[in-house]
C-alpha cells in the first residue's frame, strides 16, 4: 500500500461527530444558508445601529413630513420627517430583541420543565404533563391580550408573556427526547456511576436532546416576532416612542396609499427576518434529521 | 397524475370565474339609495342601545334623534331652536318659568297621542338615580331636579315640571338659563313611550327589550325595521310623525364604522353617502379633488392638554406658560393636521353663539425660555422630567410625538409619552394619576358656560386642581344675573381671561368636524354642533348636472 | 377508544374552571370599570348603576353567583350593550365568525395540502422549493400586512372584490377567507410535506409500488391517510388560532364577528361579555382539540396506545 493510501484510510476512519455532519448538510441547503446570511446581516446592523444610523432617531423635520425614496432618505421619511431607515434599524433592535429574549426565556422554562419531568417519570412527570395539557388548551391569544389590557404595557411584561405562551411546546420536546435518552446505555453507566440526576441531566441528557431544541428554538424565533407584531398592531405591544417593526407596519398600513413606503419597507424587514429564521430552521431540522415529535 | 379536462368541462368554471369577479362591481349602494330615497350612513361606533335615558355616545344619538323627538329641535342651518313635540313656548318675564305647550298632532309611532305627562314620567325616570343616565346633568337647571337625582329628595312632585294639562307642560328653572331651550334637543330629555317601557319591566330596568325592533315605540320622524348587531341599522320613514309631510327621505341605514380607514373605503367604492370622520393624511388627497367631498367645518370642541397643577413641576404658573408658549400651534396644524383644524388659546371656540374668547398669548419661544429659566430651569437644566398621559389613537399621538420634540427643541426639556388604553386613560385622569394629560371638551350645546363651568372648583370634569373663587363667582352667580347678552360675555371674557393667566392647561386646537358627504346628498348642512337633523336632507338624483 | 375520549372530557373540566377563574379575577384586578366615561359621572348615577350590575359585592360572592348563572347556560347581560345579554351577542357573531373560519380552513387546505403534498413528491427540486416558498409567505406576512394589501390591489386599484362587509355584496367573503387562511396554509403545506416524505419511505409504499400501482394510485390511496394525520391533529390549535386571529381581519373587512367583539369587550371592560366570550371560546376550542385528536387517533392506531399507556 502506498503511503497515500493509508492516510486515506486512516482519514476515513477519523470519524465525524454529529455536528459536523449536520454542518455538511447544512451547507449544502442553499435555502438554509441564505437565510443564516440575511439574519447574521440584520443582527450585527442591529448591534451597531447606535453608531451607523444615518439619522438620530427622534430628529424630526415637520416641514418635510413625509417624502419618498430620496438621496438624503434612502427608505423616505415619515409624517414626522424622520428618516424611515433609521426607523427600521431602530425598530428591528427591538424586534429581534423581543424575539430573542421571549424566546430564551421560553427556552429556559421549557427545557427545565420537559427534562425534569421526562426525566423524573412517574408521578412527577404525570402532574407536570398535565399542567402543562392543561395551559395547552387556553385560548393564548384571548389572554395575552387581557394581561396587557390589564396590566398596561411594559417591556418585561411583553417578554414574559410571550415567552409564556411559548414555553409548551418546548416542554413537551424536551420531554419526550429525555424518555428515549433515558433508556439509553450511557444514562444508565452514568446512573450506576453514582452520578446525581442534576448532573446527568445537565452533562448528558441536554447535549444530546439538542438538535430538537435547537430547531424549535430556531421556528419559535418568528413566530415569537409575529406576535410581538400582532400586539403592537392591536396597541398593546410596545409603545411610542419606542419602535418596533410590528408598529411600524401598523402605521404604514393606515396610511399606505398615500405613503406606501411606510408600509412596505418595514414589511419587507419583517418578513426577509422570517423567512430566513424559518428556512434556517428547517435547514437544520433537515441536517440534524429530526422528525417532528408529538408525544 | 395526468388529468383530462375537455374544453365542455372548463367551461362552466370559466364562467363561474367571471361571474364572481363581475359580481364584485354591481350597483352601488349610493347609486340604489338616491333611486329610493334611502341615506347610507357610516355612523362610527356600533350603538349601545336606543334607551335615550342610558346612552351616551355620537354614534347613538344620531339614531336616537331619528327614532325619537324633543320638545324643541336646532335648525340644522342656524342651530336655533324650533317646534319640535312643542309647537311653542312661553318664557316668564323673570325667565325662570317656561310653559310647553304641545301640539296636539303629536303622536307616538303606535298612534297614542303625546301628553304632558308623558314627559312629567319621563323626566322623572331621565333623573331617578336607579336608572343610572350619565346625561341627567342635562335637567339640572331645573328646580330641584339636581336634588332629585342625587338622591336628596325623595319626592319627585317637588321638581319644578307640571303636566297644566293634557298639552300644557310647566317648567320651573332654579334661575334663568339662557340655553335652556336647547337642552330640550339633547336626547336625555326626550320622553319616552310609558306603557311600552312598563310592558317589559320597571320603569329604571335597564335590561329590558323595549327598545328591540318589534317592541319599540318613538316618536320621532323614523320608525326602526331593522338592527342586526354589528351589521346595520334601518329605520323608516314614520307615517304617524307630525311633521311627516316635510320629510323626505324614506329610510336610512346606519352602518357602524369602527375602522376609519374602512370606512373612506367604502364612500370611495359608492357603500356609503357620508362617513363620520376621514383619516387624517387622506385630507390632502382629497382636498385637492375637483368638486371634492370633504367637508370641514368648526366645530364646538377644545383640544387640549390637562396640567395637573397639585405636581411637580407644574405647579409654579410660570412652568406652565412657558409650556403654552414654547410650541408652535399653526405648524402643527399645517403640518401633522393638514391644516384640518384651527388653534386655540382658550376653552371657548371662537364664536361659540358670537362669544370670542381672550388670546393672551402665542408662539414665543424667547418669552417660554425666559419663564422657564424664572421658574428655576434654565435652558432645562434640571428639569425633573414630565409625563404625558393619551388614550390609544391615531391622531393623539401624532400630535404628542410633534409636541414632545417642539419642547425639547425650544426648552431643551424632556418629555416623556404615555400611551393608556381608553379604559386605563380615563381612569387615570379621573384619579388625578398624571402630570399632563390629553383631552377633548365637545360642547353639549351651543353656549360658552358648557366650555367655561369646566374649571368650577367642584367641576367633575375639572381634573386640573385648579380652584379660584372668584372664577366660580363670575361664572355661578354674576353671569346668569347679567341682564343682556353682552354683559354677559363681559362676564365669560373676565374670566377665561382669569383662567388663562393661570393656565391650567394647555389648549391646543379647536376642532373641527370632518366627513366625507356625497355631492347628491343635500340639505345636511355643517353647523357647530355637527347635530344631524334628519327631517331636512333629500337625496338629489339629479346631483351630477348640479355640478 | 371510548376511554381514551372519556379520559379527554374529564380532562377538559379543569381546564375550562381555571380559565373562568383566571379571566374573572384577572378582568376585575384591571384599572378602568366598565361605567367609565369621558364626561365625570355623578357618583350617585355610578353606584346606582353598580348595585344593577352586582358590582358593589365582594369580589368572592359575584364570582360566586357568576358560576350559579353559568351553570344554567346564563352568560349574563353585557355591561356596554344594556338590553342584551351575552348569550345573544355571542348568537350574532359567531356564525359569522365561524363561516369565516370555515372558509380560510377550506382555503389552508386545499392550497396548503396541494401544496405540500406536490412539493413531497420530489424533494429538494424547484417542484419542492417554489410551493414551499410561496407557502413561507402566508407565514411570514402578518395577516395585517396581507390583508390591506390585498384590499389595495384586488379591492381598489382592479376593482374586482368587495372592501368590507359580510354578505351583503356577493364576492365580499373572498378576500378575508384569503387572508385568515394564507398563515394555515403555509403551515399545513409544511405539515403535509413532512408527512407525505416520512410516510413515502415507509415499507407498505414500496410493497404498494412493487405491487405494480400507478404512482398517482400510491399517493392518493396509500400515501395521503398516513402522511396527513398531522394535518389532521393540526386542526385544532388551527381552530383555535383561527377564531383569536380572526381579529385582526374582522377589523380590517369590517367583519361582525366575535372576534372583533371579544376585543373591544376587553377595551370597553365589558366584564361579563369577556368571560361569556373566553369561556365560550375555550370550551370550543378544547371541543375541537379532542375532536381533532379523535380523528387523528383513529387515523392513526399507534396513537391510541400512546394514550391508554397512561
Amino acid at each position: 500500500m502506498s503511503d497515500a493510501s493509508i492516510t486515506d484510510i486512516a482519514q476515513a476512519e477519523q470519524g465525524t461527530s454529529l455536528w459536523h455532519d449536520a454542518w455538511l448538510r447544512l451547507r449544502r441547503n442553499r435555502l438554509a444558508l441564505f437565510g443564516l446570511g440575511v439574519l447574521v446581516l440584520f443582527i450585527t446592523i442591529a448591534l451597531i445601529t447606535p453608531w451607523i444610523a444615518p439619522y438620530g432617531y427622534a430628529e424630526q423635520n415637520l416641514d418635510l413630513g413625509a417624502s419618498g425614496p430620496s438621496a438624503a432618505h434612502w427608505l423616505g421619511t415619515d409624517i414626522f420627517g424622520r428618516d424611515l431607515l433609521t426607523q427600521i434599524m431602530y425598530g428591528g433592535r427591538v424586534s429581534l430583541a423581543v424575539g430573542f429574549i421571549a424566546t430564551a426565556v421560553a427556552l429556559l422554562i421549557g427545557v427545565t420543565w420537559g427534562a425534569v419531568a421526562g426525566y423524573a417519570g412517574g408521578r412527577v412527570d404525570a402532574v407536570m404533563m398535565r399542567l402543562v395539557d392543561i395551559l395547552y388548551a387556553l385560548p393564548f391569544m384571548i389572554f395575552i391580550v387581557l394581561l396587557m389590557v390589564v396590566f398596561g404595557r411594559n417591556l418585561l411584561l411583553l417578554f414574559l408573556a410571550i415567552g409564556a405562551v411559548e414555553w409548551l411546546t418546548m416542554a413537551r420536546i424536551m420531554r419526550s427526547q429525555v424518555q428515549t435518552l433515558r433508556q439509553q446505555e450511557f444514562v444508565e453507566a452514568a446512573v450506576s456511576l453514582g452520578l446525581s440526576p442534576t448532573t446527568i441531566i445537565r452533562r448528558h441528557v441536554i447535549p444530546n436532546a439538542l438538535g430538537p431544541i435547537i430547531v424549535y428554538t430556531t421556528l419559535t424565533i418568528p413566530s415569537v416576532m409575529l406576535l410581538e407584531a400582532f400586539l403592537s398592531f392591536l396597541g398593546l405591544g410596545i409603545q411610542p416612542p419606542q419602535t418596533s417593526w410590528g408598529l411600524l407596519i401598523s402605521y404604514g398600513a393606515e396610511t399606505m396609499e398615500e405613503y406606501p413606503w411606510l408600509l412596505l419597507f418595514p414589511g419587507l424587514a419583517l418578513t426577509l427576518t422570517l423567512f430566513s429564521l424559518n428556512f434556517l430552521g428547517d435547514g437544520l431540522r433537515d441536517a440534524l434529521d429530526v422528525r417532528g415529535s408529538r408525544d | 397524475m395526468r388529468l383530462h379536462f375537455s374544453a365542455r368541462q372548463l367551461l362552466p368554471i370559466f364562467c363561474l370565474c367571471i361571474t364572481l369577479v363581475a359580481c364584485g362591481s354591481g350597483e352601488s349602494r349610493v347609486v340604489q339609495g338616491n333611486r329610493d330615497g334611502i341615506l347610507h350612513y357610516g355612523n362610527g361606533t356600533e350603538p349601545q342601545g336606543l334607551d335615550p335615558h342610558i346612552v351616551t355616545g355620537l354614534p347613538e344619538s344620531h339614531i336616537v334623534r331619528a327614532l325619537f323627538e324633543g320638545l324643541a329641535v336646532k335648525n340644522p342651518f342656524t342651530l336655533e331652536p324650533e317646534p319640535g313635540v312643542a309647537q311653542s313656548w312661553d318664557i316668564s318675564e323673570d325667565g325662570r318659568t317656561v310653559t310647553f305647550h304641545l301640539n296636539p298632532q303629536a303622536r307616538w309611532s303606535n298612534g297614542d297621542t303625546m301628553t304632558a305627562d308623558d314627559y312629567v314620567w319621563s323626566w322623572r325616570r331621565a333623573l331617578n338615580p336607579a336608572m343610572g343616565n350619565q346625561y341627567a346633568y342635562m335637567l339640572y337647571p331645573v328646580e330641584n331636579a339636581e336634588a332629585f337625582a342625587t338622591g336628596k329628595l325623595e319626592d319627585f312632585a317637588e321638581v319644578g315640571v307640571k303636566a297644566l294639562d293634557q298639552h300644557t307642560l310647566q317648567v320651573q328653572l332654579v334661575t334663568a338659563t339662557p340655553y335652556f331651550i336647547q337642552l330640550m334637543d339633547h336626547y336625555s330629555t326626550f320622553a319616552v313611550h310609558r306603557p311600552t317601557i312598563e310592558k317589559f319591566g320597571k320603569a329604571t330596568d335597564r335590561f329590558t327589550p323595549w327598545t328591540r325592533v318589534e317592541n319599540i315605540v318613538g316618536n320621532g320622524a323614523f320608525t326602526l325595521t331593522e338592527w342586526k348587531l354589528n351589521r346595520r341599522i334601518r329605520v323608516e320613514k314614520s307615517d304617524t310623525y307630525w311633521d311627516r309631510d316635510r320629510v323626505r327621505l324614506n329610510g336610512v341605514v346606519f352602518y357602524p364604522t369602527e375602522n376609519i380607514s374602512s370606512e373612506e373605503r367604502m364612500f370611495r367604492v359608492g357603500q356609503l353617502h357620508y362617513t363620520q370622520t376621514i383619516p387624517l393624511d387622506k385630507i390632502p388627497v382629497y382636498r385637492a379633488m375637483e368638486n371634492s367631498s370633504y367637508v370641514n367645518a368648526p366645530y364646538l370642541g377644545t383640544y387640549y392638554y390637562l396640567l395637573n397643577i397639585n405636581k411637580a413641576p407644574l405647579q409654579d404658573v410660570r412652568v406652565r406658560r412657558a409650556l403654552s408658549l414654547a410650541i408652535d400651534r399653526a405648524r402643527l396644524n399645517n403640518t401633522v393636521l393638514h391644516a384640518a383644524n384651527v388653534p386655540a388659546y382658550g376653552i371657548t371656540p371662537p364664536g361659540t353663539l358670537g362669544y370670542q374668547p381672550p388670546k393672551l398669548f402665542g408662539h414665543d419661544v424667547a418669552a417660554a425660555r425666559e419663564l422657564l429659566a424664572d421658574a428655576g430651569f434654565p435652558n432645562g437644566e434640571g428639569w425633573p422630567g414630565l409625563e404625558l398621559t393619551y388614550n390609544t389613537s391615531e391622531s393623539h399621538r401624532k400630535i404628542a410625538v410633534a409636541l414632545q420634540q417642539m419642547w425639547k427643541d425650544a426648552l431643551n426639556i424632556e418629555v416623556t409619552l404615555s400611551n393608556q388604553e381608553w379604559k386605563v386613560y380615563l381612569d387615570s385622569v379621573d384619579q388625578m394619576n398624571f402630570q399632563m394629560a390629553r383631552r377633548g371638551w365637545i360642547g353639549d350645546y351651543v353656549d360658552p358656560n358648557n366650555f367655561l363651568d369646566l374649571f368650577l372648583c367642584a367641576g367633575g370634569n375639572n381634573n386640573t386642581g385648579f380652584c379660584d373663587p372668584q372664577y366660580d363667582d363670575m361664572i355661578t352667580r354674576q353671569a346668569p344675573r347679567a341682564r343682556s347678552r353682552e354683559e354677559r360675555y363681559a362676564i365669560f371674557y373676565a374670566a377665561e381671561t382669569l383662567l388663562m393667566e393661570q393656565m391650567p392647561f394647555i389648549p391646543i386646537y379647536t376642532y373641527t368636524s370632518n366627513h366625507l358627504i356625497h355631492p347628491s346628498v343635500r340639505d345636511m348642512p355643517s353647523n357647530l354642533m355637527d347635530s344631524l337633523n334628519l327631517k331636512y336632507v333629500w337625496l338629489d338624483q339629479d346631483w351630477e348636472a348640479a355640478q | 377508544m371510548w376511554r381514551f375520549i372519556a379520559y379527554r372530557l374529564l380532562q377538559a373540566v379543569p381546564v375550562i374552571l381555571a380559565v373562568i377563574t383566571v379571566t374573572f379575577f384577572l378582568v376585575r384586578v384591571a384599572p378602568g370599570g366598565p361605567f367609565d366615561s369621558e364626561k365625570a359621572v355623578v357618583p350617585e348615577v355610578k353606584a346606582a348603576l353598580e348595585a344593577q350590575y352586582r358590582l358593589d359585592q365582594p369580589l368572592l360572592t359575584q364570582y360566586a353567583a357568576y358560576l350559579g348563572d353559568l351553570a344554567q347556560g346564563e352568560l349574563g347581560p353585557s355591561f356596554k350593550y344594556p338590553g342584551r345579554s351575552v348569550n345573544e351577542l355571542i348568537a350574532a357573531g359567531l356564525p359569522v365568525t365561524a363561516e369565516l373560519g370555515l372558509y380560510a380552513l377550506l382555503v389552508a387546505m386545499v392550497i396548503g395540502g396541494l401544496a405540500g403534498v406536490i412539493a413531497s413528491l420530489k424533494p429538494n427540486t424547484a417542484q419542492d422549493y417554489l410551493p414551499m416558498s410561496a407557502a413561507m409567505i402566508g407565514i411570514c406576512m402578518p395577516s395585517f400586512l396581507l390583508g390591506p394589501l390585498l384590499v389595495l390591489v384586488f379591492g381598489i386599484y382592479l376593482d374586482w372584490l368587495p372592501v368590507s362587509g359580510w354578505g351583503d355584496i356577493p364576492g365580499d367573503k373572498i378576500l378575508p377567507a384569503i387572508t385568515l387562511g394564507s398563515t394555515y396554509a403555509a403551515y399545513i403545506a409544511r405539515l403535509s410535506r413532512a408527512g407525505m416524505l416520512e410516510v413515502m419511505t415507509q415499507d407498505y409504499i414500496r410493497t404498494a409500488r412493487a405491487k405494480g400501482l400507478p404512482e398517482w394510485q400510491v399517493v392518493t390511496r396509500h400515501a395521503l391517510r398516513g402522511g396527513l394525520i398531522p394535518v389532521v391533529a393540526f386542526l385544532g390549535p388551527a381552530f383555535a388560532g383561527l377564531l383569536s386571529g380572526s381579529f385582526v381581519v374582522e377589523t380590517i373587512f369590517q367583519i361582525p364577528g366575535l372576534g372583533r367583539f371579544y376585543v373591544q369587550a376587553a377595551f370597553n371592560r365589558d366584564y361579563t361579555m369577556i368571560l361569556g366570550t373566553t369561556v365560550f371560546l375555550s370550551t370550543l376550542i378544547v371541543l375541537f382539540n379532542l375532536l381533532s385528536d379523535i380523528l387523528a387517533a383513529w387515523m392513526n392506531p399507534r396513537l391510541r396506545t400512546q394514550f391508554s399507556e397512561h
